[in-house]
């Protein structure tokens, strides 16, 4: 789960990391008030949206006057950001206005977990500012990692080792950085975090650090234990399908093509995406029905499929395990007697009680197009959503 | 022979008396597996029965009473996510040298400090978010559909549940059987990794043949593909699936993601491809491929 730059600075300054002064606004009034309030020659007026990349895209700006931020938060609120990672945009409900920092460097800082050795591990790099991708891409070596050992967190010697190779020396700010060091352990422990980052930690004119980014995602599998976390959900930053999937159980991806899947198993999902376009078709989702699907939950799914209106044909492939084919088959029936089946419906069947299942497809009278394996059933799907079949 | 279970393999069930755990510990009794214990918290005494009535098997508070008392020495795992990272340290504790984890969804910091305890222990431990591991017509220890393995010679280690299947069910289509499948499961921390699966697929004289199934996130495809290209001269079957996930974006898995650059499909399957491995397009080739493989090698 992602939260807001805001949320994120609440919590670290629960943890006492430094962040600058800051306040929230949700219109142009109140943006005003909050520049004049902080009182600083230049603030920053932030869109606040769950998307990395906002500065690029014009959803970071300075304003001289409290005028000024009040004209720039009345041009974001209400507005949708577009961004690389989300050409559709996002919506700005509110911003964050903060006070300008006398910047001197810039690091990165981020704590994640590294899957090749199953642990977190800390990074910091010098170039700060940078995406972290594009560093590991053209420059490797600026980039300092220590591993955690889960059983004893982050130790000072660890941060201390990062602090000396990106060049941090002066006494003062190498106690400041271990403590920010340390407190990132402990955060990404005790709220389960997935990855805090810090893009950019500065080194301010004056000597000292400031956190002027924040970004905090969680680990899902956790939000049981973190109820606190869960209500800094922001449904709104979420696609409405996506969200409707989550009420449903479903794990559902939308992705830009014309073929719509709802499959069993998330593994075998991706391989029929992979198989559509292999065969020169374009899948329009990633959709898994899961291990326990009612029937109630696959027509919810196939619902879900048909709202989509660039959906030009459906492709079902399931091989029942644990979901077994006549469940699948009933769902189908279920859903196509609740929606309208305007579109070419291809299913493969496999597995547990597959007879049964495609003789209820049968007798349903249904529209469908049976496929005997998975190339089958793609290559019909990839016919039908050009018109062909 | 094959690997990790076989016929004569004692399995306690850890949540046999939850829904899952009973459902799934009838299949696997149905399928042969010696299933001689349940654990569940609170229920030390009773006698578990399924819902036929076919099968009576005694339930343990503790897992150290149910290997006391009847010797069992592996653990399959039911238990809720919150109890999982628990019940994986209790079956440790108790002696148990090998676990499979089924439950989805465990917190990943959860798994994180398991795998760190457990390491040097000498337990393995597979999964969790995984459909089990199964030695065909001997040992079932999982919630696959046991019907469609049959009995043979090719090693399968997989990270999703319905992609063994499929590759499975391909090979026993065309007659060729299965030494020990194994799926290891979705997680970003799985237990067992693939290289550590076809190290011991490699190792084992009764298989002839691997087929190794991987998906998007993280590096373990390219870690297998490093040993293969070192130490395997078997044939090694590949697929991996998320050509078209796009990055950033979790598929279903809980490790299905591209991040930071890392973890993408084709970089996967270039790392397999130059180790050697007979790479395949979809996985309705994959079947096909082993076949293949197996003549061309003189094995079949």
């Amino acid at each position: 789960m992602k939260i807001h730059e805001y949320q994120a600075k609440d919590i670290f300054k629960k943890y006492g990391l430094p962040i600058p002064n800051g306040i929230v606004a949700h219109n142009a009034h109140e943006a005003e008030e909050a520049a004049k309030e902080l009182g600083t020659p230049v603030v920053v007026v932030k869109a606040q949206v769950h998307a990395g990349g906002r500065g690029k895209a014009g959803g970071v700006k300075l304003a001289k006057s409290p005028e000024e931020a009040g004209k720039i938060a009345a041009e974001m609120i209400g507005s949708r950001l577009k961004t690389y990672q989300n050409p559709e945009g996002l919506p700005i409900n509110c911003v964050l206005v903060e006070a300008g920092v006398n910047i001197d460097k810039e690091f990165y800082v981020g704590l994640t977990l590294d899957r090749e050795v199953s642990r977190p591990v800390l990074m910091v790099s010098a170039a700060g500012g940078m995406e972290i991708e594009e560093i590991a891409k053209t420059n490797p070596e600026l980039i300092i990692k220590e591993h955690i050992d889960p059983a004893i967190g982050l130790l000072p010697y660890q941060a201390r080792k990062i602090a000396y190779k990106v060049g941090i020396t002066d006494k003062k700010l190498l106690s400041q950085f271990v403590k920010i060091a340390m407190t990132l352990s402990k955060m990404y422990f005790e709220l389960d975090a997935s990855l805090i980052e810090i893009n950019p930690l500065v080194q301010t004119e004056e000597g000292n650090f400031i956190c002027l980014d924040a970004k905090i995602d969680f680990d899902d599998n956790a939000l049981f234990r973190h109820k606190d976390i869960q209500e800094l959900e922001d449904t709104t930053q979420v696609d409405p399908l996506e969200l409707e999937a989550k009420k449903w159980d479903l794990n559902y991806v939308k992705l830009d093509g014309n073929i719509g899947c709802m499959v069993n198993g998330a593994g075998l999902a991706m391989a029929t995406m992979d198989t559509i376009k292999y065969y020169g078709g374009e899948p329009a989702n990633f959709l898994d029905v899961g291990g326990t699907a009612t029937v109630e939950r696959v027509a919810a799914a196939f619902k879900l499929l048909l709202s989509d209106p660039n959906v030009k044909a459906i492709f079902v492939n399931i091989f029942g395990g644990i979901v077994r084919c006549d469940r699948i088959a009933g769902g189908i029936i279920e859903a196509a007697k609740q929606v309208d089946l305007d579109r070419p419906l291809i299913v493969r069947l496999e597995g547990t009680n597959v007879e049964l299942g495609r003789k209820m497809l049968e007798e349903s009278s249904l529209n469908i197009i049976p496929a005997k394996d998975m190339a089958d059933g793609a290559q019909k799907a990839v016919k039908a959503a050009k018109g062909e079949l | 022979m094959s690997v990790l279970i076989n016929k004569d393999t004692k399995v306690v069930v850890q949540g046999l008396t939850g829904k899952e755990g009973s459902f799934h510990a009838k299949q696997c009794l149905d399928y042969g597996t010696q299933v001689v214990a349940g654990v569940t918290p609170g229920k030390g005494g009773i006698i578990w029965e399924d819902d036929e009535k076919k099968y009576k098997i005694p339930v343990f508070n503790t897992v150290e009473e149910a290997v006391k008392e009847t010797g069992a020495n592996a653990s399959l795992i039911f238990v809720p996510p919150a109890f999982a990272a628990d019940a994986i340290m209790e079956a440790a504790d108790a002696g148990i040298k090998l676990i499979v984890c089924i439950t989805e969804g465990i917190p990943v910091n959860d798994m994180v400090k398991v795998k760190r305890a457990l390491q040097g222990t000498g337990v393995r431990y597979v999964g969790p978010n995984c459909p089990g591991v199964i030695t065909p017509e001997e040992c079932k220890m999982g919630i696959m559909p046991g019907h469609i393995f049959k009995k043979g010679r090719v090693g399968i280690v997989s990270r999703s549940g319905t992609l063994t299947y499929e590759a499975a069910y391909q090979l026993t289509q065309r007659g060729i059987g299965q030494s020990t499948v194994i799926g290891i499961g979705g997680d970003p921390v799985p237990g067992t990794t693939h290289k550590e699966a076809i190290e011991m697929f490699n190792n084992d004289p009764e298989t002839d043949a691997i087929v190794l199934i991987g998906e998007i996130g993280g590096t373990m495809e390219e870690e297998a593909a490093e040993y293969i290209k070192e130490r395997v001269e078997k044939p090694v079957v590949a697929y991996i699936a998320g050509v078209t996930a796009p990055p950033g974006r979790r598929m279903g898995h809980a490790g299905a993601i591209i991040s930071g650059g890392k973890g993408d499909a084709q970089s996967k399957m270039a790392a397999l491809r130059e180790a050697g491995a007979y790479v395949c397009n979809t996985p309705a080739e994959i079947g096909e491929m082993v076949e293949k493989a197996l003549k061309e090698r003189g094995l079949l």
